[in-house]
């Protein structure tokens, strides 16, 4: 059995809307489907029992009964006895409450049936949106229509879903009595030239939340897809980042497990990280161990729990596989490189320049490509004796994607994790049985949004930093003031290993640990 | 029998307000009108029985019982033993119901209760603008996108 349950708010009185609802036989005035209807045997509309014969705009005909009718409640109870559809044993409730806050009028439309389980799909998603959602933005359009005199303003649920709710930016001046925090601000979506540095709000804690003070924030390629809009995370006004360091500062109400003054970090949605304090859920925070510092964390915490899961779960590197792996010399690609060398694989990296090159080779590649000066499909299947790689990690998107599918071996898998230049356009995935290739696309939240999930990637992470599998360099610093700046060098291709940004007052973040290497520049 | 009833809409997932709301002990945190709280003899404020005991900010003192909490209908239902407010018989419902359209919650508080007839009224008044629609107010400026 499939219950579907769909519900709204009307923006008029709730005896208005009942008005159109209870009649039983009415509802070919107002819904989309119904072309017409009529009650059996001449029996009164509101006659518990009575049947109505109605036929879809598409020809098909339907017998619907009255089971309950209450105009206390506000409420109605239908069956379907005959229908073209396999609606097994449909039994449907309509109820209305009034929103007092406001004189609007709640609207839950439910049903149960039996569909057979091929059709189970298919017949929810109609009854869902063919049906009851088609039906309340009739009866909207209907009592509105009849309300021009008296515009209300639009309900707020005519906006848009948004999947998760974004952190709206809490202006400085309408931050009464609230705190400040200085913040990069994209107040459009644009170029680097939006990120504009301003004091903003900062309010108290709300029930549920950490206020942090951070001490180094990561710069990653999806700050830019959020800047561009390219990603739906930020809705301007609002402060990118999705990953920093820093220290615990105050705790709101109903958090428990965490205290004043520790060390944590965090790789996740939702923005904000780009900012001198914030405040956030602690559900995905990490607390940091001693040895590992806070520029290495907010570095490379979202990067290396990112490369663990793709060569542990996306694909399973084994000793022995032939690993490919693009924009080797960036933050990602450094620790893909020296981690799948560890595991056992021969890896292979491409770089832009020659510079590059030597650090990759320095990393522990077995082979590098400078894809701007030869073919790197070619060059991977002289490597391997015409083998192809078993993996490709490209998150170099339309410039690489054909010549990664044609560096591929027979059963190779493209994991496509990116598109730093561009989305990879369509394909016809009936060629790629030619090697019976599989492309994933793994997205990071689906991997990391559950302290189930992402915990013993961060444990994975932080021991391979420990035994020295995958060393960090220092990251390159900006002032966070000059995020465009940074953002213009990750763009460029200019820079090497990871970028963060530094707030300018708090104390200065743990000197760089034992884990951190050569200092590089771009 | 006077009854009250005030309904609105937060603009959040059902569940992110249950969560708020759920906790018998949590008035403090998400209502203007209360100081403190604390749940007698030491029991949990989801045990069915509980009694929370809270001070308002004018300097009132409330103590109520929980007489019913749902997670699978997102409700909770209690009683008043003792207040200032003069009531007797007192029972409230809190209930929240997704708005799938929007994925918001539709919030409802009833009450219904005995008191002195030239009392209903201002008390009607008292506890469905004063009380329960200066919480929703509260939680929905807490849950504003």
């Amino acid at each position: 059995m499939v219950q579907v349950c769909q519900s709204t708010i009307i923006d008029a009185p709730i005896y208005e809307v009942w008005r159109v609802l209870r009649d039983f036989n009415g509802h070919d005035r107002w819904h989309p489907v119904i072309a017409s209807s009529a009650i059996e045997n001449g029996e009164p509309v509101d006659a518990v029992g009575s049947v109505r014969r109605f036929r879809l705009a598409d020809g098909g005909e339907l017998r619907e009964q009255l089971l309950s009718l209450s105009d206390k409640e506000c409420r109605l109870t239908y069956c379907l006895l005959e229908s073209p559809l396999p609606l097994m044993g449909y039994v449907a409730s309509i109820r209305l409450k009034p929103v007092t806050d406001g004189n609007r009028t709640f609207w839950e439309w439910r049903s149960e049936f039996h569909p057979p389980a091929s059709r189970r799909e298919e017949l929810v998603r109609l009854v869902t949106e063919g049906i009851y959602r088609a039906g309340f933005a009739a009866v909207r359009k209907l009592l509105s229509a009849g309300q021009r005199q008296t515009p209300v303003a639009a309900s707020v649920m005519d906006a848009p879903a948004v999947a998760r709710p974004m952190p709206k930016l809490v202006e400085a001046v309408s931050a009464d009595g609230a705190d400040r925090t200085r913040a990069i601000v994209v107040a459009k979506h644009g170029g680097p030239e939006v990120l504009e540095f301003r004091e903003i709000g900062l309010p108290e804690p709300a029930y549920g939340e950490v206020r942090i003070r951070h001490t180094v924030i990561g710069v990653n390629f999806i700050d830019v897809y959020c800047r561009t809009g390219y990603f739906d995370l930020l809705s301007p006004p609002g402060v990118p980042g999705m990953e920093a360091a820093g220290v615990i500062e105050a705790i709101g109400p109903g958090v428990s497990g965490f205290s004043v003054g520790e060390r944590v970090a965090y790789g996740c949605p939702p923005v904000g990280a780009y900012s001198e304090r914030r405040n956030m859920s602690p559900e995905l925070l990490v607390r940091l161990p001693e040895d590992i510092s806070d520029e290495i964390s907010a570095g490379a915490l979202l990067k290396g729990v990112a490369a663990s899961f793709l060569l542990h779960d996306v694909q399973q590197v084994r000793p022995g596989s032939v690993v490919l792996v693009h924009a080797a010399a960036g933050g990602i690609g450094q620790i893909l490189v020296q981690w799948a060398r560890h595991l056992g694989a021969t890896v292979i990296a491409t770089v832009s320049n020659d510079d590059k090159a030597r650090l990759v080779e320095r990393l522990g590649a077995h082979h590098v490509i400078v894809y701007t000066s030869e073919n790197f499909s070619d060059a991977v299947m002289e490597i391997t004796g015409g083998r192809g790689a078993d993996v490709v990690y490209d998150a170099v998107g339309n410039d690489t994607f054909a010549g990664s599918l044609a560096a591929l071996g027979v059963r190779g898998h493209l994991v496509s994790f990116g598109q730093a230049s561009g989305p990879v356009g369509n394909w016809d995935i009936g060629r790629f049985s030619s090697k019976s290739i599989t492309v994933s696309r793994p997205n990071y939240g689906h991997f990391t949004d559950t302290q189930d999930k992402l915990v013993p990637h961060v444990h994975r992470f932080f021991s391979a930093l420990r035994q020295g599998i995958v060393r960090i360099d220092t990251p390159r610093r900006y002032p966070l003031a000059r995020a465009a700046d940074a953002h213009r060098d990750l763009e460029s291709r200019r820079s090497i290993g990871s970028l963060v940004l530094v707030p300018a007052s708090p104390p200065a973040p743990n000197a760089a640990s034992s884990l951190g290497s050569v200092a590089t520049t771009g | 029998m006077p009854k009250v009833y005030v309904s609105s809409v937060v603009n959040a997932p059902a569940a992110d307000v249950w969560q708020v709301v759920r906790n018998f002990n949590g008035l403090p945190d998400w209502t203007p009108f209360v100081a403190e709280s604390r749940i007698e003899q030491n029991a949990r404020p989801d045990q069915i029985g509980c009694i929370r005991n809270f001070t308002l900010k004018d300097g009132g003192r409330i103590r109520e019982r929980l007489l019913a909490l749902s997670d699978y209908d997102l409700s909770c239902t209690y009683s008043i033993l003792e207040s200032p407010m003069g009531v007797e018989n007192y029972i409230a419902k809190l209930a929240l119901t997704p708005i799938t359209d929007g994925n918001a919650t539709f919030c409802e508080w009833e009450a219904e209760f005995d008191c002195a007839p030239e009392r209903e009224a201002a008390l009607i008044q008292q506890i469905g603008s004063g009380v329960f629609q200066a919480a929703f107010t509260s939680l929905k400026k807490r849950f504003a996108r």
